[in-house]
């Protein structure tokens, strides 16, 4: 085993070094960031024979080129229906091969999808911040962002034979379209008009988005003019009015207070999904109790990589 | 909400958090109530407990939904928000932030003046007169809220932002001040810069402040300001 040395050819934006995130530091401001599709992801990963968290590439509809310099190494790609063109070949997403010297690996969108995953048989080498290799966007704070002439050294790297196959798309990574939310917490801030349009409306995923979150087009939900409310917690999947009645859903580099209302909160279960919606894809919400959210998280990590939800 | 609302109000936040209120301003008292089952958690965390966010009046208080509830978070609250105070503990001695008023780096000092009737020297010493205590963390990371701002200088914010404000701008909007960790556009008065790291690249202590420490600052000048950066 020896170290492969990769070059960037061409990164699109928001092509970064994702792990597991830096969890319990929201109260110093820090969400805890990580992969937007964490399930695809972990995929990846798992499909080597990593930890669920290990350091790997996050790619955007950008895209992404590499070349490889020296060395050869397992890799597996996740996520979306991306096309990923190396060595001749063109497949999908959803597979494992060996990437050796002289080779270019693209990774680029397909028919659907806007989060696709590269992880390594080795270890990525990564600058960390706060015991994390993520990379937190608006500070660029960890492993970082990937641009032209970044290079990528891939520690203990070695070809993966074994491991060297298609892996089917698990039906909970395609695109979800439904988003079952917990109302509130500051309800109280929407007339119920305004509320009973939030859930029966049509709602439009928007070219705003990035790793902090998604604004969504449709009907106009202002919450009460006359109101105010101290900043208060954020979380992953907070619904956020801003008082010209614009919904943004926050996600994985998300302000952890702000002083919008909350009209309400996408649960975390699906948010993999979600993330994987383009622009102009619809979008809808339905409410559940608390106790519903539960057992549909529950149900949710039966299917999901165990080692990925501890 | 009317004034029928009675606090704390108990909501749950998809499967995993509930959030706490103890009321819906920015007040002292009720911040010290978020503070108290803030530290009543970090005492005692309910198994599934995995952490809590506290803001001015509200905090969230995250679990695994794998292994709790709402209702079994909402109960332990309960039981630690009606616990006795546990015994005083002496407070730490205040954080000090070191800050240099310079022209160049305040470069909201003269409208701040202006706007308050004072001269930027009497705004100087309002600003190091104020008693501060670190309220919540938001916005970006080590962005430490901290209120305690003198009346005779409250501002309100700018009605736009301004880009590009550096790192380690000393901030104030209302009765709060801020020291930014990043260069961003902010809407708040820059009246001075800090060679103080909130985001302290120490990893023993990473955070410069814990949400209820106390903060003065300290005036340094220009080539005090240069040796400490």
């Amino acid at each position: 085993m020896t170290d492969t040395v990769l070059s960037v050819s061409f990164a699109g934006p928001h092509v970064s070094v994702q792990d597991a995130g830096r969890p319990g530091l929201m109260r110093y401001g820090v969400p805890r960031s990580g992969p937007m599709d964490r399930r695809s992801f972990a995929a990846a990963n798992l499909a080597l024979g990593n930890p669920a968290g290990a350091p790997g590439i996050e790619v955007s509809m950008g895209g992404l080129v590499l070349q490889c310099l020296s060395g050869a190494v397992g890799f597996a790609v996740a996520g979306g229906g991306f096309i990923v063109e190396h060595a001749g070949d063109r497949r999908g997403s959803w597979h494992a091969a060996t990437l050796r010297a002289g080779e270019h690996l693209t990774i680029r969108p397909g028919p659907w999808g806007s989060w696709c995953y590269l992880a390594f048989a080795g270890r990525l080498q990564a600058p960390q911040w706060l015991g994390s290799a993520s990379t937190h966007a608006i500070s660029g704070l960890g492993g970082g962002r990937l641009a032209a002439g970044t290079r990528l050294v891939i520690a203990d790297a070695a070809p993966h034979p074994a491991r060297e196959v298609e892996f089917p798309c698990p039906v909970a990574a395609r695109p979800r379209r439904e988003l079952r939310v917990t109302l509130g917490p500051q309800q109280r801030f929407f007339s119920s008009r305004a509320v009973a349009a939030f859930l029966t409306g049509e709602w439009r995923m928007t070219d705003a988005w990035d790793r902090m979150g998604v604004r969504l087009a449709g009907p106009q939900i202002a919450p009460h003019a006359a109101l105010d409310m101290p900043s208060g917690p954020i979380t992953r999947g907070s619904v956020q009015v801003a008082g010209d009645g614009v919904a943004t859903v926050l996600l994985a580099d998300h302000q952890t207070t702000g002083g919008y209302p909350r009209i309400a909160t996408v649960l975390d279960c699906d948010l993999d999904g979600f993330v994987q919606l383009r622009p102009r894809d619809p979008v809808r919400f339905r409410p559940v109790s608390a106790r519903q959210a539960v057992a549909l998280a529950r149900t949710a990590a039966i299917a999901a990589p165990a080692a990925w939800l501890r | 909400m009317g004034p029928g609302r009675s606090f704390p109000v108990f909501s749950p936040v998809a499967e995993h958090s509930i959030l706490v209120e103890f009321g819906d301003r920015i007040a002292p008292d009720i911040h010290a109530r978020v503070l108290q089952l803030d530290r009543a958690l970090a005492a005692a965390p309910f198994d599934g407990f995995i952490e809590s966010v506290p803001a001015y009046a509200a905090i969230l208080i995250h679990f695994d939904p794998l292994t709790c509830d709402h209702r079994t978070a909402e109960s332990a609250a309960r039981q630690l928000i009606g616990q006795p105070a546990p015994p005083a503990v002496p407070a730490p001695a205040p954080r000090e932030v070191l800050v240099c008023y310079d022209d160049e780096l305040a470069p909201d000092l003269a409208a701040v003046a202006r706007a308050a009737g004072l001269s930027p020297e009497a705004v100087i010493n309002a600003h190091l007169a104020g008693r501060y205590e670190v309220f919540m963390y938001g916005f970006a990371p080590g962005y430490a809220y901290l209120a305690g701002v003198p009346g005779a200088i409250h501002m309100p914010r700018k009605p736009a932002a301004v880009r590009g404000v550096a790192a380690g701008s000393v901030l104030i909007a209302g009765p709060q001040c801020l020291v930014s960790t990043l260069t961003m556009p902010t809407g708040w008065w820059v009246i001075g810069r800090s060679p103080s790291r909130i985001l302290t690249g120490d990893p023993g202590r990473p955070f410069l402040f814990d949400v209820g420490d106390r903060v003065r600052f300290r005036r340094i000048d220009r080539a005090g300001f240069e040796a400490a950066t």
